[in-house]
């Protein structure tokens, strides 16, 4: 249920078993071209959209390069504000705070609003053995929750399941379900979900949400969603837990409406989601509602690691699931297989990043690097070239297989020099030449069974290009 | 008095694919620029650009490859290649894999600066708006990554096409979307890869066309085996074979 064991590692028997798996190939084929089409269209209807992406990647350009700043500034308005912020350096850091607060408040339930940082530290599992029930109030989450999986994808955590699999599911755990109720479609499915949660809203003690932002100049924290269930998850309890990441930072609120105007555009194509809420401290003597506790707590987990590395532009990610809505590599197998909480191009730089090379170390190679992700990211983080630096430090570690490292090494030795080169690819493809004459092509070849088991292999010509130039 | 314009001196960049399995692209390319009117050299010192190196994390190892091929390419007035992926890696990851070599940025630079794929180099540079050439046929174009997405090439071969007699042009679903080549991606996780060119040939056939074209012997090479091996009509060939009008003999998989 919980990330807490990533399969990584086993990045290629998760692909085999992703692309036999039907339901999955049918769900990745109903969804693909939606995010796609949306997202362009939105662009196309913002004629400064390209140079928000440059002002957004700008702007969390320098708040990374002040980030002490900046989250100091924050720390002193939520203070101010009445509430409580929580360093976390770790998961472990921040389970733990999270649980103290649940206990303190002496919670049995608490109601989860979207927060991909709580898969990051595996929160769920761990109030669970603790005694304090999870609620996960996002229809996407609420459903994989009741599947006992992780979210395959960062904004569309069940986008892996199909609608009759949802209905079924539905009418297992639902049991007061009629069985002539019509689930066929997204609305009476999130009606339905509505209804079951609505009575768990009262009944939770705390409720915990993520950030998609945290604005320093005022202490706010900013959630964006459709369904409006992160409103009630963070008003309605008597304790509200904020739940983000520390590169979340931006500095005013200028700058969240910036990002606010690239985040839903590149995500699901519209220019605003349809809930944006701000959320500042406890409730005030004045206000209607509100938590009477408000903690903050701030995870880094391995990102200031990454500030002054060639890995720091990934942390100005807003997570908007552009790059895996485009990524080719992520249609064909879906999230899960990715093996860890980020899937996609974002995922592949991240992983490494935050559990290591040694685990994380397939993704970035799982990767053609056509270059979309970068194309579509709104802060323009150059993804292919990061996953490449994750092959170079692979590489550097002796991480890759001594057989390509070596085949790299006796190759280059070659192509440093031309005559030579030409001389061994040219023996090489006249052998394969001859193998291959009246032919054309091969549909199975030694040591390129990679390559032949689907797709034929074309002869090379009897004589290289360098050779017939020379004849001329 | 004022002579002639002297005539550009163009080396050209072969690439490891087109010299071993397609001369004739290399040939093709010849071509186009000397009947755009430049005078076209094959450096012999040329080998590989080095992105197999590259991409698979091994600096060193493609720094002494582009070392090569930087020598063997300077001195020109450009270098252009039948290759958006080769030209790219040239023209724009050099400069990044010299970043810190003071000695070799220079020449990387200048070497990035004058380096160009061909079809845009015919379009962007010298002003080509349409070319000679007949080919009876319907045909849709595959946008190779590197060449679309580093270099901009995507409008460019569509014009050149429209003028080629007889043939009329057919657009395929996402013809901007991978076709799962990607250098040793397609060995190194080659179940990915099949599905990927399996849902590329998919979208070729649904148009209707007879041929599929494109400006990378990579991705040719990688349609070409797949829709042989589904057993789907559709032949291959690389968009100079077309504009050159030498697209009369075997197509890619057919015979060189
Ligand atoms: S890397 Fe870019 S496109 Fe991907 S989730 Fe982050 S911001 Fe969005």
């Amino acid at each position: 249920m919980t990330a807490h064991q990533p399969t990584s590692r086993q990045f290629k028997k998760n692909v085999t078993a992703a692309l036999a798996n039907e339901n999955l190939q049918r769900a990745m084929r109903s969804t693909q071209s939606g995010f796609v089409g949306k997202r362009a269209k939105a662009r196309d209807a913002l004629p400064e959209f390209d140079s928000l992406r440059d002002a957004a990647r700008d702007l969390k350009n320098h708040t990374l390069a002040h980030l002490d700043l900046y989250l100091e500034r924050y720390e002193t308005e939520v203070k101010a504000s009445g509430g409580h912020v929580h360093w976390a350096e770790t998961a472990g850091d921040a389970r733990r705070i999270v649980l103290d607060i649940c206990r303190a408040a002496g919670a049995k339930t608490v109601n989860k609003g979207k927060t991909m940082i709580s898969e990051e530290i595996g929160l769920n599992a761990h109030l669970e053995e603790n005694g304090v029930r999870a609620v996960e109030t996002d229809l996407g989450e609420y459903i994989i929750q009741l599947r006992g999986e992780a979210p395959s994808h960062i904004i569309a955590p069940a986008v892996h399941v199909t609608v009759p699999e949802v209905d079924a599911l539905f009418r297992k755990t639902h049991a007061h379900l009629p069985a002539d109720r019509d689930l066929s479609e997204l609305p009476t499915m999130l009606a339905e979900a509505r209804a079951v949660l609505r009575q768990k809203y009262f009944e939770a003690d705390v409720g915990v949400t993520g950030a998609n932002m945290l604005i320093a100049e005022t202490g706010q924290s900013v959630i964006v969603t459709n369904e409006g269930n992160g409103d009630l998850s963070q008003s309605l309890p008597r304790v509200h837990i904020v739940l983000a990441s520390i590169e979340k930072i931006v500095p005013t609120l200028e700058d969240a409406a910036t990002v606010l105007r690239v985040l839903a555009r590149s995500a699901t194509g519209q220019e605003m989601s349809v809930y944006t809420t701000f959320s500042r401290g406890p409730r005030r003597a004045e206000d209607p509602d509100g938590p009477e506790e408000y903690h903050v707590v701030l995870l880094d987990n391995g990102r200031t690691g990454m500030l002054g590395t060639e890995f720091q532009d990934m942390l100005r990610c807003i997570r908007c699931g552009a790059c895996m809505n485009h990524c080719p590599v992520y249609q064909a197998v879906g999230g899960h297989a990715y093996g860890w909480v980020y899937p996609g191009p974002m995922g592949a730089v991240l992983t490494p990043s935050l559990i290591g090379v040694e685990e994380g170390g397939q993704l970035p190679n799982a990767s053609t690097f056509c270059g979309r992700c970068e194309s579509v990211c709104p802060m323009r983080i150059p993804l292919p070239k990061m996953m490449r630096h994750w092959r170079e430090r692979e590489f550097e570690k002796h991480l890759a297989p001594a057989a390509s490292r070596y085949g790299l090494r006796f190759w280059g030795f070659f192509a440093a020099r031309p005559a030579l080169y030409r001389r061994a690819t040219g023996l090489a493809a006249r052998a394969l030449a001859a193998l291959g004459r009246g032919r054309g092509r091969f549909a199975a070849l030694p040591l390129a069974g990679g390559w032949t088991r689907s797709r034929d292999f074309p002869t090379p010509a009897p004589k290289t290009f360098m050779q017939q130039w020379k004849e001329r | 008095m004022t002579g002639p314009a002297p005539k550009p001196r163009v080396a050209l960049f072969v690439t490891c694919l087109v010299d071993l399995f397609r001369p004739r692209v290399g040939f093709a390319a010849v071509k186009l620029l000397e009947e755009a009117g430049c005078t076209v050299e094959v450096p012999e010192g040329q080998s590989c650009c080095g992105q197999p190196a590259y991409n698979s994390g091994d600096r060193e190892t493609a720094k002494r490859v582009a070392r090569t091929a930087i020598e063997a390419f300077e001195g020109y007035d450009w270098v252009v290649a039948p290759s958006g992926s080769c030209a790219a890696m040239v023209a724009k990851d050099y400069p990044e894999l010299f970043r810190d070599d003071p000695a070799w940025l220079p020449r990387a630079e200048a070497l990035a600066g004058r380096t160009r794929e061909i079809v845009s180099f015919l379009t962007d540079v010298l002003g080509v708006e349409r070319v000679a050439a007949t080919l009876e046929t319907t045909a849709t174009y595959h946008d190779s990554c590197s060449g679309l997405r580093s270099l901009g090439v995507k409008a460019q071969p569509r014009r050149l096409l429209a003028s080629v007699d007889g043939l009329t042009l057919t657009e395929m679903t996402d013809p901007e979307v991978c076709c799962g080549f990607g250098g040793t991606f397609c060995v190194k996780f080659s179940d990915i890869s099949t599905k990927m060119v399996g849902d590329k040939t998919g979208n070729i056939a649904a148009t209707g066309a007879d041929l599929v074209l494109a400006g990378d012997m990579g991705c040719l090479m990688n349609m070409a085996g797949k829709l042989s091996r589904e057993g789907r009509p559709q032949k291959a060939r690389h968009v100079v074979e077309v504009l050159a009008g030498m697209a009369d003999g075997p197509a890619i998989g057919e015979g060189a």
